[in-house]
């Protein structure tokens, strides 16, 4: 037990600190020492994108990165999209275009589709396709989550939803 | 009328139905009852992150269990040895089968009426059994300790093949049915036979077989296969020593079953037993059963005291909770030259894995596939399954279908298309020369069963035109005669009937329990509501749409009614959602218990009135005195008097409860077809179009009735074109992570076209089907029919699932294809 390590952070803003050890797993460290239960365990192997975070900047799925990895890392989770009590695009158009069922891989869906958005404002549907082809869904059969990414992409646009 | 409150949800406009100024399209529009694309009340929560499954629930002192498993598929244990674990620090316990024995707990009952081992009792059956179970502090420390639990096996051959399972000399997979020549299911002719079920008219069948101009005969596998939800299965079992008291927060589709099975387990009274089943990330069928990391969850935590989390790896679902189909199914028609059928003759090897513990309705051990005569007035047909043990995982639910009505579907739906290719027959024509007619309903089928309404015709010819068929044809037959084309077109078509809405108690049980279900509602003084089910959402929108039927049937604003599910201790006992059963049972149960209210209100409504009831009559949301239209009484209005003035010799108050025990199954059908191109050098393919028209009767909600659809047709081409759990002949899986088992990605679903018409259910109050399934049930054949077809000029009839690029490029292969100009 004397091996555990502490790690610092940005966790959606906030600065955080957890002890964890070495062997840790980022998605364990956020549903279980920070209480942020949003991001999801759908199989600990890297394929099904329900523990999507956004890490510097960049996707990871939160399941094989190590605690340690995040030292000094900023995090953004599903729980930091919303600001100050207004819905992110992402959100909104997941409901309005009914993107989402059971509701276990959405956290990581729109965390991943807002990485594309601020990589590609203005994707096809195609790129829209490919670039969530890391993030599985078993009820949507995807149609409406591309709809909804694509509703977010024009309000974030300026233009109609 | 001043000291009502007003509903602070929604549109803050002054909701008294009698205002001047309302049109009655405002009105409806408010209520957002049946047939509105309401927004789902479920997203707020789950789009922000704040949905609350079960691997969230966290209790104060919860430990965590992980389970030993056998890497072998057979074998005897010769030792067990935990003490390694039980020195590490952090390790709690670990519980072996001689830990529960003393409570009986190493052995427990399954749906099908065989026994199942909770930790296994000498002998493994199957790759990846529970052995043991380790609880520690937390889930890294209970996985160290599971490493260090030492067991000793001594393997024994493993039988995987159905087939060969009967054969005189096979290892015998159950040591402990040693003797018993009955089953549950009658009797037994070998020791790995589990059952032979036979319904239908045998002699009469054989009788047109030897009469007919035609007969065909078609063997199909249709293959081991998961539902794999994207939440795995898992529990957080509490037992209150000092109250007697189990809370159980669990994966469960059916809370209810489990109450009832944990009772009879532990011999805790219900009443002291709480299952909560909280948000499920989808179900699909995998859902529905107690599998033993539940049990040594609960069965810990009673000797503990303490809350014990146990959620199982993508691995362990995969390879051990519950498998669906693994059908070794062998068909026959019998046929005028004309295409018309006159009989049909199923015979099935059930492969059941270890343990039987299939998820069907007691009295039937193949579920219903006795739908298989689809949507064709077949005169005669006989079905005979044999169900045999492996050394497999065991399961045998119905993954997105109701029991074993994917298999039926495949059967028949590939049967007639085998005939059509015999025949030389387009495959539409020979659906419409079979179809049952519009006024032949209600249907008995040779196989017993009455389908309550159906119009196969007009769907299929919709379906036709609207994705131009004969041009498709015609296009099809000009690839055929271009040497040069490097891609092959094959075409499907699927008019399917489903039998959903388990179901009659006459005919239907679990454990003994009828498969009724059942809503309370209850109208609060404001006139908001609340409605409590005893089904279970796992995506379906449940809180949404049965709120809509509340609206239009008791005129109460679905923005106001709270649907609440899954708790065991507040909501009345009923059977769970799987078989698309929601609909058609609960319901029809949430109507009748609005009907309940609404007639109340409208007592109400006459003494406020100071008219006869039979004077008023129901308005969107009021009662109007007739031929009176200003005098009034909204149901808001209502529910206040119903707490302060309500008739003489009244009882107080607005609730009502409902159990509905349906009078018959719901016969949704559909119409599929499915354009798909095969590159006959590479043997990639693409779903060019796909069309799905569904009739589901009356429909709730076209937005989620949509995604339903989207889904399941997404889980139908998962299936059809790359879903197999394969077994080595040492009884190894080989499709246990999601590296190796298809899970299709954004990239390779298709864009779907849907469609529908609309054939009410006659007994359904008020005329729903259910959906949810007809997706996956139709679409899977319609995607074996399309790659067939695409190779159907060159004699092939059946190609086996699934139609991996692979083996379309070995069908190229062996047919001279794919060799290169």
């Amino acid at each position: 037990m004397s091996n555990k390590r502490m790690v610092s952070f940005k966790l959606n803003g906030q600065d955080t600190d957890v002890v964890v050890e070495p062997r840790e797993l980022l998605i364990h460290t956020l549903r279980e020492r920070c209480a942020h239960t949003g991001p999801h365990i759908g199989c600990e192997t890297s394929h099904c994108g329900a523990c999507t975070v956004d890490m510097n900047g960049t996707s990871v799925k939160s399941c094989t990165i190590l605690t340690v990895q995040a030292e000094g890392a900023e995090l953004l989770t599903i729980e930091g999209l919303a600001r100050g009590g207004t819905l992110h695009a992402l959100q909104e158009g997941f409901m309005q275009e009914h993107g989402l069922q059971c509701g276990f891989c959405t956290p990581g869906m729109i965390t991943r589709a807002y990485r594309l958005l601020q990589e590609n404002p203005n994707p096809t549907d195609d790129e829209v396709r490919y670039w969530i082809a890391g993030n599985l869904c078993r009820c949507t059969g995807y149609q409406n989550i591309v709809k909804a990414v694509q509703y977010a992409a024009r309000k974030l646009r300026g233009a109609t939803p | 009328m001043s000291a009502q409150p007003e509903h602070i949800e929604g549109n803050p406009e002054k909701r008294d139905g009698r205002d001047a100024g309302q049109t009655d399209e405002s009105r409806l529009n408010r209520l957002e009852g049946i047939g509105c694309a309401r927004k789902r009340r479920e997203d707020p929560r789950f789009i922000q992150g704040k949905g609350n499954y079960v691997d969230d629930v966290k209790m104060p002192g919860m430990t965590f269990g992980v389970m030993v498993r056998s890497p072998y598929a057979h074998a005897r244990i010769k030792r067990i040895d935990t003490s390694r674990a039980l020195a590490l620090r952090g390790v709690i316990a670990v519980i072996t089968a001689e830990e529960l024995k003393p409570f009986k707990l190493h052995w427990m009952p399954t749906l099908a009426g065989d026994v199942q081992a909770v930790l296994a009792d000498g002998k493994v059956s199957f790759q990846n059994q529970e052995v043991a179970f380790v609880i520690a502090e937390d889930r890294y420390i209970a996985a160290d300790g599971a490493e260090l639990v030492e067991v000793e096996y001594e393997e024994l051959p493993a039988v995987v093949d159905p087939f060969k399972a009967l054969e005189p000399d096979a290892p015998v997979v159950r040591e402990d049915l040693a003797g018993k020549t009955v089953g549950a299911h009658g009797a037994r002719r070998h020791p790995n036979h589990i059952f032979t079920w036979e319904i239908g008219d045998k002699d009469k069948t054989a009788r047109a077989f030897d009469n007919a101009d035609v007969t065909v005969k078609q063997d199909m596998l249709y293959p081991r296969v998961h539902p794999c939800p994207l939440e795995t299965c898992g529990c957080v079992a509490s037992f209150d020593k000092v109250k007697g008291d189990l809370t159980v927060y669990i994966t469960s589709q059916a809370p209810h079953v489990v109450r009832t099975v944990v009772g009879l387990l532990s011999s805790i009274p219900e009443s002291k037993i709480r299952i909560i089943s909280p948000d499920i990330g989808g179900g699909f069928g995998n859902k529905v059963g107690v599998y033993p990391g539940y049990v040594c969850a609960i069965a810990s935590s009673i000797v503990l005291g303490r809350p014990v989390k146990w959620i199982e790896s993508r691995a362990e679902n995969l390879t051990t909770t519950a498998f669906a189909r693994d059908y070794w199914m062998s068909g026959e028609v019998a046929a005028t030259r004309d295409g018309v059928i006159k009989a049909l003759r199923v015979h099935v090897t059930a492969d059941h894995g270890a343990f039987d513990a299939c998820a069907d309705p007691t009295k039937w051990p193949a579920g219903m596939f006795h739908v298989c005569t689809g949507s064709y007035a077949i005169p005669n047909a006989f079905v005979c399954v044999d169900g045999v043990y492996t050394n497999k995982f065991p399961g045998g639910v119905a993954y997105r279908c109701s029991f074993r009505v994917t298999e039926a579907v495949y059967l028949i739906e590939r049967m007639i298309d085998v005939l059509a290719q015999k025949l030389g027959l387009d495959k539409a024509e020979i659906r419409l020369r079979n179809f049952i007619r519009k006024e032949q309903f209600p249907y008995q089928t040779p196989l017993g069963l009455e389908y309550d309404s159906g119009d196969y015709e007009p769907a299929l010819r919709k379906a036709l035109a609207a994705t131009g068929y004969q041009e498709l044809r015609a296009e099809q037959a000009a690839r055929r005669k271009d040497l040069q084309a490097e891609w092959l077109l094959g075409i499907g078509v699927v008019t399917f009937t489903e039998i959903v809405g388990a179901g009659p108690s006459k005919m239907c049980d679990i454990l003994g329990i009828g498969m009724f279900d059942s809503c309370e509602i209850r109208v609060h003084p404001d006139g908001s509501a609340i409605a409590r089910m005893g089904s279970m959402s796992q995506g379906q929108g449940h809180q949404t749409t049965y709120a809509q039927i509340i609206a239009s049937e008791a005129g109460i604003p679905s923005s106001v009614i709270q649907v609440e599910e899954g708790d065991t201790a507040t909501a009345p006992y009923g059977l769970g959602t799987y078989g698309s059963r929601s609909t058609p049972v609960a319901g029809a149960a949430v109507a009748r218990a609005a009907r309940k209210i609404r007639e109340k209100a409208r007592r109400i409504a006459a003494h406020l009135l100071e008219v006869s009831p039979d004077d008023l009559e129901f308005d969107l949301d009021r009662f109007v005195v007739k031929g009176s239209p200003q005098q009034a009484k909204s149901v808001k209005e209502i529910a206040w008097a119903a707490y302060n003035n309500v008739p003489p010799g009244m009882e107080m108050g607005l609730e009502a409860v409902d159990y509905y025990d349906p009078p018959n199954f719901t016969f949704p059908f559909g119409a599929y077809i499915c354009v798909l191109e095969i590159n006959r050098f590479t043997g990639e393919s693409k779903v060019r179009r796909f069309y799905a028209l569904d009739d589901c009767g009356t429909r709730i909600n076209p937005m989620i009735i949509e995604g339903q659809i989207h889904g399941g047709l997404t889980e139908g081409l998962a299936v059809a074109m790359g879903q197999e759990l394969p077994y080595d002949a040492q009884g190894n899986v080989l499709g246990g992570t999601l590296m190796d088992y298809f899970v299709p990605t954004a990239v390779e679903t298709p864009v779907w076209e849907t469609d529908f018409t609309v054939t009410p259910s006659p007994h359904h109050p008020i005329g729903a089907k259910g959906v949810a399934e007809s997706p996956h049930v139709g679409s899977i054949p319609c995607f074996t029919a399309a790659v067939v077809d695409a190779f159907a000029h060159l004699g092939v009839t059946h190609m086996t699932m699934p139609h991996t690029a692979y083996r379309l490029w070995q069908q190229c292969q062996e047919l001279g294809l794919s060799k290169r100009p």
